[in-house]
């Protein structure tokens, strides 16, 4: 048995537990800012008549965005609108953190006009000492579904220190 | 750039190098913030930052991986597809300075009836050292 700075027999049992579903967002208006910060110039992601005769339904999304968590101002968070209470919370009292990695996969594709609900699962936990004093690393895996067909995947890695 | 010009299976061969370089501003870090909605201060505001122990605002690491995702992108072309890529954000990087994205074709395969690329990805800093290494897979149509 390992012995943890940080993780607890109560953080650990949250691992592998699916949240409630929250519901995200896909408009015309959020595809265009996402993409101008991605410093796209392809009118597909800007022009919807182009996006359709290109064969999409409407702006499809430019890669890396699945839609806009619906703020609520009463469990969103207010720094990263994540919702709260969605996944065990882990209370391991560190206040710094960042962003250790990201990988998508796509099954379909995404436009302007689609509602997705996603669901979190922590997928694992990990301890490590680094520069930054003793680190958490949480992988975190959530799942994208349409009309309750899966279209995406996101695994993130979150390092809070 | 539009993706007019469409990249094909068959024209592919391992080690074939993408690349799409940049200097991230901080208005792209800003604009960033808005159209990802992370509001995280160590991305624009300095003072924030540096009491955290960082060295000053840093490019967002989501916003590393969507530019990977738009060199991948404009590569693959309309016909192509990104399927999967991920990134480790090993190494910070500030605005102001090159970001070089880079890819190299590692395999090439047929699987499902899709024409399958393998390619490593990294963003690079002016000194060359990779600050977000992963793996991509794309999907390409075929000239027949």
């Amino acid at each position: 048995m390992a012995e943890y700075e940080i993780i607890t027999p109560e953080m650990e049992a949250a691992v592998g537990i699916e949240s409630e579903p929250w519901t995200l967002e896909v408009d015309r208006l959020q595809i265009r800012l996402f993409a101008r910060a991605v410093g796209y110039t392809d009118p597909l992601f800007y022009d919807e008549e182009f996006a359709k005769s290109r064969g999409y339904r409407s702006l499809p999304c430019p890669p890396h965005y699945l839609g806009t968590l619906v703020f609520d101002p009463a469990t969103s968070d207010p720094t990263f609108g994540s919702p709260r209470g969605r996944r065990p919370r882990l209370n391991h009292g560190l206040k710094r953190v960042l962003n250790g990695g990201t990988e998508i996969e796509m099954f379909d594709t995404i436009c302007a006009g689609d509602t997705l609900t996603a669901t979190s699962k922590i997928a694992s936990l990990v301890e490590r000492k680094g520069s930054l004093g003793t680190m958490l690393i949480t992988t975190t895996e959530t799942t994208y579904r349409r009309d309750g067909t899966m279209v995406a995947i996101s695994r993130g890695t979150g390092i809070n220190y | 750039m539009t993706t007019e010009t469409q990249t094909f299976f068959e024209d592919v061969a391992v080690g074939q190098e993408i690349e799409l370089k940049l200097v991230p501003t901080t208005q792209q870090l800003v604009q960033w913030a808005a159209g990802s909605g992370d509001f995280y201060q160590i991305h624009y505001d300095v003072e924030f930052a540096k009491s955290t122990g960082l060295p000053g605002v840093i490019i967002h690491g989501a916003l590393k991986h969507a530019l990977l995702g738009r060199m991948l992108h404009e590569w693959v072309g309309y016909g192509g597809k990104i399927k999967k890529w991920g990134v480790s954000y090993r190494g910070m990087d500030v605005p102001g300075q090159e970001l070089a994205c880079k890819g190299v074709v590692t395999e090439k395969r047929q699987e499902g009836g899709e024409n399958l690329v393998d390619l490593e990805i990294w963003t690079a800093n002016p000194e060359g050292q990779k600050t977000t290494p992963g793996t991509a897979t794309v999907a390409l149509p075929s000239r027949s």
